[in-house]
């Protein structure tokens, strides 16, 4: 009797793993292509019957990306624009969502109504006269627009609303208590507030940093100069002389731009899925 | 802060400090509020004027001129013919995408909602293409969507001819809103993970006890209790969809024709690959008005149909 609701249980088991591991390859096969391709020549790539695995893998495509475009510069431009904005927006909303939620100062509900309005507007509506303000103060083809606004922008907004969920939960006392010490705002934001707020400034970090790392439209719009360009715009830029895709070339690219973040991912999954549902939730 | 003022003579002094405290707190907020305050001002607001400003001029970009020319811009929206399938496309792509997109990750939630040795390994696998680049990802789907790609290798080998997918209307839209779907389903997974995980075991227990079967539980007590996560959910991708250029520009530059030109995308033409910076405004605007529209609506909703629990 035992045994065989065992079984029973086994086999819903295997069924429903079964049915999990069918229902992922589309999440997780074009990540596998994208690897196994890059590493096979362009002939082996539209093979039929396509190849899992290369016959003879070689890098070739890998050490083409680095000789067709700046790519080592490109790297770098995605690298310490995505992280000077992630460190700006916890700054800026840090201090903005703890005010909101701290402190008392007149006409606050209306400003922070004017911030959540950034909440409403994507940035594609305001991308023609963004260019004008940028192309006027001669910050076209520079990283200056990125990083200005997403860093103080409407991108930001979300990060602020969710500080300022977070430090609302905070207990009145701790607060208190440190004023009683003859703490300042600043010091009580900085050494009590700030500690405190480890798991929501982590899911600003993350989604603020995925989110400049993947931007397209902004980049595409900015900047001119292939040395200044981004990762994103730069996979699109791998063609031949006649304008034809180089399938292998392009796919390395890609590959090393989503292999970090996919290994940092995978190291920190934990945080990064809980980090980002805290986001959503309270958002 | 006049009352603060008005309070600080020499009678009582603890009154006068605790009021200061407050005015200099005040400063401090002010101060704290400012880099976001001022950014969203600069970047979000003063733009906005400006759209609507630019809306009614035409600017010549080779002639460097700036000229006032009334409504044309507005009848000139009016009177575009491709409009209607721009906006046709737009709404094909954000209907099918939201639906897609819910239904998938509510599925998933439920199948993965289990303490099970190995659910945490799938649940990794379906949130990962969240966190690969997203033009990346597009990419390697553009080259699977290829007439001689992966996929029509693969269904070759079952013995079936797939179409030209990026090279025919409906399947090219199909396509993109694929891509889409499967980039973004597991971040909607987890905010449904979250919720489910919310809802308290004892209800469904008890209605199980009472001979409800697991379908009506699903139905009269799951859904209800999620219901503000499906909201959010609902916001998060709905708008996200109107945003939906990368994919459309690496994989079909809203081709053939203009049967995958959604708004944005043809707000980017007419604007930055046409030079047409009054007309890329009234286009602007129109995204902005059916944004706001969404948003009114869906929170008008909310009290329908959303369960809240105090």
């Amino acid at each position: 009797m035992r045994t065989k609701t065992g079984n029973a249980a086994l086999g819903r088991r295997i069924l429903f793993f079964a049915a999990l591991s069918v229902m992922a390859i589309p999440f997780v096969f074009p990540t596998w292509w994208m690897f196994t391709s890059s590493l096979k020549p362009i002939s082996e790539i539209f093979a039929f019957p396509p190849t899992l695995w290369p016959e003879n893998p070689s890098f070739d495509a890998y050490v083409k990306a680095f000789e067709l475009q700046p790519f080592a510069r490109q790297y770098f431009n995605s690298l310490y624009i995505s992280l000077i904005v992630t460190v700006g927006t916890m700054a800026v909303a840090s201090l903005a969502g703890y005010a909101f939620a701290r402190i008392k100062f007149r006409g606050q509900n209306l400003l922070f109504m004017i911030v959540l309005v950034g909440l409403l507007i994507p940035s594609e509506v305001t991308i023609v006269p963004m260019f004008q303000i940028f192309n006027r103060l001669g910050l076209i083809d520079t990283h200056w627009p990125i990083i200005l606004v997403s860093t103080f922008g409407a991108p930001s907004v979300l990060a602020t609303f969710i500080m300022r969920q977070f430090f609302l939960t905070l207990p009145v006392e701790l607060e208190e208590a440190a004023r009683l010490d003859g703490l300042g705002r600043l010091a009580i934001w900085w050494r009590i507030a700030m500690p405190l707020a480890t798991s929501a400034l982590a899911a600003v970090s993350i989604f603020t940093f995925l989110h400049i790392w993947n931007l397209y439209l902004e980049p595409t719009v900015y900047l001119q100069s292939p040395e200044l360009f981004t990762l994103p715009q730069a996979l699109t830029r791998y063609t031949d002389a006649y304008g034809g895709q180089l399938w292998n070339v392009q796919l390395a690219a890609a590959t090393m731009t989503a292999l970090p973040v996919l290994v940092v991912f995978v190291v920190a999954q934990k945080q990064f899925v809980e980090g980002l549902a805290q986001t959503g939730l309270k958002g | 802060m006049q009352s603060g003022r008005a309070s600080a003579l020499p009678d009582g002094t603890p009154k006068r400090r605790r009021l200061t405290l407050q005015q200099r707190d005040a400063v401090t907020g002010y101060l704290f509020i400012a880099p976001q305050v001022l950014g969203i001002l600069a970047f979000v607001i003063v733009p906005l004027a400006l759209v609507v400003y630019f809306s009614f001029h035409e600017w010549n970009v080779l002639a460097g001129t700036f000229t006032f020319v009334g409504a044309e811009n507005f009848e000139r929206f009016l009177t575009d013919k491709n409009i209607a399938p721009v906006m046709q496309s737009t709404a094909v792509f954000s209907i099918s995408l939201v639906i897609a997109n819910i239904t998938l990750a509510l599925l998933l939630a439920v199948l993965l909602n289990r303490t099970m040795r190995g659910v945490t390994f799938f649940r990794t696998l379906f949130f990962s293409p969240v966190v690969v680049s997203l033009v990346a990802w597009t990419i390697v789907w553009g080259f699977l969507f290829q007439d001689n790609g992966g996929i029509n290798g693969m269904l070759q080998v079952i013995g079936i001819e797939g179409p030209n997918w990026l090279r025919e209307g409906p399947t090219a839209m199909a396509s993109v809103v694929i891509v889409q779907v499967f980039k973004n389903v597991g971040l909607n997974m987890v905010l449904f993970l979250a919720a489910l995980q919310g809802v308290p075991q004892e209800l469904q227990e008890a209605a199980r006890v009472d001979g409800a079967n697991p379908r009506t539980v699903f139905r009269y007590i799951t859904i209800p209790m999620i219901s503000p996560t499906i909201l959010l959910t609902f916001i998060i991708t709905i708008v996200g969809s109107l945003q939906v250029f990368a994919q459309i520009a690496v994989l079909t530059q809203g081709g053939p024709g203009i049967s995958t030109t959604v708004l944005i995308y043809y707000l980017f033409q007419q604007a930055f690959l046409f030079g047409q910076f009054g007309y890329g405004s009234v286009l602007s605007l129109v995204l902005f008005i059916i944004v706001l529209i969404l948003t009114i609506v869906q929170w008008q909703l909310r009290k329908k149909w959303v369960f809240y629990e105090n």
